[in-house]
């Protein structure tokens, strides 16, 4: 399963529509080892960014691709970070900005895992509640937790609706 | 089991009829010793006084008593205690205990921590629903709780007792008039329940052209604080206020509400209209939080259980990074 183009395959499921070119671009920044963000959903790749708290400062290396033509998204933003993996937290938030999201871990040049991001029921630490009146901003012995509504989510303390919007999450991301 | 009250949001139609109709039961026969030797605590960290009497009233009625732990409990948090550890300590000495705190999902986490039954008593602008049931029970006392027409006024925004019963509500055949100055209208939050709930509500910001529908009118009070200068807030609560002239065109059987205290929202001399029945509504507080308190500590569950479980369950599967 596991071979050294299998992080090409994946834009090559998204080929055969407009144009073969983006597959070459791609190749160019194949990475050794990270992560690959794949089908989020077109323009979203800098609020995937934010949110996961990617801003360049660490000096880590991004390749970004936005609004590459796909089959399953119409139009796609692919992104490329080299040298991390993400958790499983970071998946939970990002399932809910890209729920269509395929992510690949990179080793060595070969995708070590490939995976769909799933949409949690709930979300428990990875996001803090705007609301500053909630019982989760003081010093409670409590993890924020958030029901995942069909767009966006819900503190399960004071009910608060963080918006599906990239940016709202990004904003109140708490996660690394 | 359902042991706390937290939200009006667990209330199904078959829970508030039990309530309501136990509440009845104990308001005809008003017995003395159902709960003798049983201690309600009554742990308010923000000033409510009249909360704080209806239910050490009901409790009282029972033939339990009531602890007063606000003492306690200010000198703790002076301490910089969680509220956590508070409540924990609490629960020891008490066979229930009663929360009123200005945090919103305040009481939602504290049930987490204790095993005696715990009942919200307003969780800053969050939920209030004893509050709610006491309304309940006087919409159903007087006009029915189906087949209605509700026309809830002044702060929907921050106004907690709204933002329970106009939930509660959903449970009913009714419709929901919420009238309010556009920067006052519900919070998105209540927003999105009702219409998960199929509600059927209708918007306004001025209460004439309704007024002559409603069997109810639920006034609450504008305050001075949501407000960034004087006279903004005097223009604006002024259009939110009634009096005996303004109910000329109201139904014969309209009953005017109001969780009270009062200010200037509703003028004297509606008092002596046949629509006021909001001492009644404070009245019949006591009798809904000893229904409430005597299912609570009959052991049996106040409710069945709903969405309210532990955290505990969902942070099993976490993994931390
Ligand atoms: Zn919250």
């Amino acid at each position: 399963m596991n071979g050294p183009d299998r992080d090409d395959r994946s834009e090559r499921d998204d080929r055969g529509e407009t144009d073969g070119g983006h597959d070459h671009e791609l190749r160019v920044t194949k990475i050794r080892d990270g992560t690959v963000i794949d089908h989020v959903p077109g323009g979203l790749a800098l609020t995937v960014l934010g949110v996961l708290g990617i801003d360049g400062s660490a000096g880590e290396v991004v390749s970004v691709g936005m609004n590459v033509p796909s089959d399953r998204l119409d139009r796609k933003d692919v992104l490329k970070i080299e040298n991390r993996e993400l958790t499983r937290d970071e998946l939970d938030v990002l399932s809910l900005i890209a729920p269509a999201a395929t992510i690949n871990i990179v080793r060595e040049y070969n995708v070590a895992g490939k995976h769909r991001v799933e949409r949690p029921e709930q979300v428990s630490g990875v996001l803090s509640c705007p609301n500053p009146d909630c019982i989760t901003a003081g010093n409670e012995p409590v993890v924020p937790t958030f029901d995942v509504l069909e767009e966006g989510v819900r503190c399960v303390y004071c009910g608060t609706i963080l918006g599906a919007e990239g940016a709202d999450l990004s904003e109140h991301a708490d996660i690394g | 089991m359902g042991q706390h009250l937290i939200s009006a949001k667990q209330l199904s139609r078959a829970d508030i009829e039990r309530v309501l109709d136990h509440a009845a039961a104990l308001d005809r026969d008003s017995p003395t010793d159902r709960r003798s030797g049983t201690l309600l605590g009554l742990c308010f960290f923000e000033p409510s006084t009249r909360t704080r009497l209806s239910f050490e009233a009901a409790i009282k009625r029972l033939g339990g008593d009531a602890l007063d732990m606000g003492a306690i409990e200010a000198s703790s948090v002076t301490k910089g205690e969680t509220l956590a550890d508070t409540v924990r300590v609490l629960a020891g000495y008490a066979d229930a205990l009663v929360l009123r705190h200005p945090s919103e999902g305040a009481a939602r986490m504290a049930s987490e921590f204790v095993s005696v039954p715990l009942i919200n008593a307003g969780d800053g602008a969050g939920q209030h629903p004893t509050q709610t049931l006491l309304d309940l029970y006087t919409i159903r006392e007087n006009v029915g709780l189906d087949d209605l027409s509700i026309g809830i006024m002044g702060d929907l925004k921050y106004g907690r007792t709204v933002h329970s019963l106009s939930l509660a509500l959903t449970n009913f055949d009714t419709t929901q008039h919420l009238i309010s100055p556009e920067s006052l209208r519900l919070p998105r939050g209540v927003r999105y329940d009702l219409e998960a709930a199929g509600a059927s509500v209708q918007e306004h910001t001025d209460l004439d052209p309704v007024l002559p529908d409603l069997d109810v009118l639920y006034v609450t009070r504008i305050q001075r604080e949501r407000f960034p200068d004087d006279a903004e807030y005097r223009a604006i609560a002024g259009e939110y206020r009634i009096d005996a002239t303004a109910l000329d065109d109201a139904k014969e059987g309209l009953i005017v509400m109001h969780p009270l205290p009062r200010v200037e929202e509703i003028a004297p001399d509606v008092d002596e209209t046949p629509h006021a029945r909001y001492f009644e509504q404070a009245k019949n507080g006591v009798a809904v939080r000893m229904a409430l308190l005597d299912l609570a500590l009959g052991g049996g569950g106040i409710f069945a259980e709903r969405e309210t479980g532990s955290l505990a369950d969902w942070n099993e599967g976490e993994d931390s990074p």
